[in-house]
């Protein structure tokens, strides 16, 4: 079982590159155990900033060295970031275009029973409507280690959420096929298609495999990119399957399950069913005791398809 | 400097014409911002047309983006667009918005939305030290604007890194939409509170050049703390029926109240320049 969670990841990867470029800047607001960065901020103080608890400042301060020539990273828990600072990532990051990246920790339920204060279940929904802000929801370490390298070498603004605890691998470092803002495909087949970002991809994966030994041919895409959207995969599958299942942590209300289901009722109506967080404060446990609750499991998604495909 | 107070009177003209046209427009705080702007933008920043990405260059953040037309009317002058393009100010598609949008020559960051200014200012500061640059960070601040809670976040965070290569003003005209900032929301203690931020606290007479000239030089001469200019102003400022207005906030004259502003304005541009 990995024991590297992908806030991890990020910090070495953020150290590593940052060696060789001098414009990476990495801001938190007394982040920097729950961002992973305390090696960052040892290895590099000069181009670690810190602000304290104030994350609109966090936003705006990034923006301003962005603009200044400055690859800004600003970390910090997902609820946070996504929902105080809303309004600093659409006027100073989004529409001012500055090259920001802001790291959403800690995201979905990984604070598990601290309650709706600290959950971000609504954060795909908040920072995919701002114009000029990208999405991404990496699966395991190995593809937020593709992704973290590929965002370092673009200068527009994206919005990059990462759980708190280690994920199961979904791909090893010999095998991550990873194209910037292209779903991969984890599984073929034209039964069913799945679509899964982030954390849930894993299970969704243990799902296919399920589903397999039933004799269900399930097409897996790994839908990382939520903004820009990979449609163009998304709807090479779409065509050759009766129905699609959506699975995200997050809740159903703007999501990948509500993109899925925009872009099926107008390329190619069928019957989608999204498995999410409900339109409520989630129950109290860890995230593997919500995620079983909510049905957001292998088992969970074995049976939307079969209730799909009677 | 005589000079200057008549531009400032000049360039207030533009705007009554600009807000005139456009039947849009936030006249009371242009007026009082004109010589604050004037000050910087003719004497003391390092800007230029043709100059716009030179990483040497002075930054200015317009936080109280409501008064941009104030700062298209000097961008213009400065040269930084045509007057042509100007006249198009909040006609239908064009650029010049009624905030401040960075697709426009000389404007740094879009703002509008109040509170974001001083943050930015810091991140563009610390910027400026982390690579041993000696460019000067400049925000203008309404003083309703002082309300939003992320100023303080971005005044905590200057004093902390001490950045002394920013200044902040804030244009002190009592008024806000509703009415005078004390029955609001009471400033009356600015000076303790940016004090305690660790801040360099300097006043001014906010629209006087002479006495704004005054302010900025002690603001570069200040060293190991950010600077903050309360420049007193009067809303409104160059029009006697528009001053200590609240009503004049974003209210658009008639012809009749444009060509006594204008007489107003073009009387005391003259006198200016005597």
């Amino acid at each position: 079982m990995n024991k590297i969670p992908n806030r991890q990841v990020i910090c070495d990867v953020l150290v590593e590159e940052a060696k060789k470029d001098k414009d990476i800047v990495v801001l938190c607001s007394d982040s920097r155990g729950s961002a992973s960065l305390a090696p960052f901020a040892d290895t590099h103080p000069e181009q670690f900033v810190e602000v304290g608890i104030a994350e609109q400042s966090l936003v705006s301060i990034a923006a301003g060295l962005a603009s200044c020539g400055k690859k800004a990273y600003a970390a910090s828990p997902a609820c946070f970031l996504s929902t105080r600072s809303m309004e600093q990532a659409k006027v100073d990051v989004a529409y001012s275009n500055t090259n920001v990246k802001l790291i959403g920790i800690s995201g979905g339920v990984s604070y598990g029973a601290l309650g709706m204060t600290h959950h971000s279940a609504q954060d795909i929904a908040i920072m995919g409507s701002i114009p000029n802000m990208r999405v991404y929801l990496p699966s395991d370490r190995h593809q937020t280690k593709c992704l973290i390298k590929a965002l370092l070498s673009d200068e527009k603004p994206a919005y990059i959420r990462v759980g708190r605890n280690p994920v199961e691998d979904v791909y090893s470092p010999e095998d991550t096929s990873f194209v910037m803002n292209k779903a991969t495909v984890l599984a073929e087949g034209s039964d069913v298609l799945v679509v899964a970002c982030g954390e849930m991809v894993r299970p969704a994966l243990d799902g296919v495999n399920l589903l397999k030994e039933k004799g269900v041919k399930a097409a897996l895409l790994d839908m990382y990119c939520i903004k820009p959207f990979d449609e163009v995969t998304f709807l090479k599958y779409l065509n050759e399957v009766k129905a699609v299942v959506t699975v995200e942590e997050h809740t159903y209300l703007g999501g990948l399950g509500s993109l899925v289901s925009q872009i099926t009722a107008r390329e190619n109506p069928k019957k989608v069913m999204n498995l999410s967080l409900p339109d409520e404060p989630v129950i109290t446990g860890n995230s593997k005791q919500v995620f079983d609750y909510y049905n957001l499991n292998a088992q969970g998604i074995v049976t939307a398809v079969m209730e799909l495909l009677v | 400097m005589e000079n200057l107070t008549a531009k400032a009177f000049e360039l207030r003209k533009t705007v009554l014409h600009m807000i005139y046209q456009a039947k849009t427009g936030h006249i009371g705080g242009d007026f009082s911002v004109m010589d604050i702007l004037v000050t910087l933008y003719y004497i003391h920043m390092n800007v230029a047309p043709g100059r716009e990405k030179d990483p040497d260059r002075d930054r200015f953040i317009l936080s109280k983006g409501h008064s941009v037309e104030s700062l298209y009317a000097v961008l213009c002058d400065k040269g930084f667009f045509p007057k042509e393009e100007l006249l198009t100010y909040s006609t239908y598609l064009s650029k010049y918005i009624g905030h401040p949008n960075n697709k426009i020559n000389g404007i740094e960051m879009n703002s509008g939305s109040l509170g974001h200014g001083l943050s930015v200012s810091v991140g563009m500061a610390l910027a400026g030290k982390k690579d041993g640059r000696t460019y000067r960070v400049y925000t203008v601040m309404g003083d309703g604007e002082l309300a939003e809670g992320s100023v303080w976040e971005g005044a905590m965070a200057a004093g902390h890194y001490k950045l002394d290569n920013l200044c902040a003003v804030v244009d002190r005209n009592r008024l806000q939409i509703s009415g005078s900032t004390e029955d609001v929301m009471s400033h009356d203690n600015l000076e303790k509170r940016f004090a305690s931020f660790g801040w360099y606290v300097i006043h001014a007479e906010g629209n006087s050049i002479k006495s704004l000239d005054e302010a900025f030089i002690k603001a570069k001469e200040t060293r190991g703390m950010p600077t903050v200019i309360i420049a007193d102003t009067t809303k409104g400022y160059g029009v006697s029926f528009m001053e200590n207005k609240a009503g004049w906030h974003h209210k658009v004259p008639t012809e009749q109240e444009l060509r006594a502003g204008l007489e107003e304005l073009e009387e005391k541009r003259r006198a200016a320049n005597e």
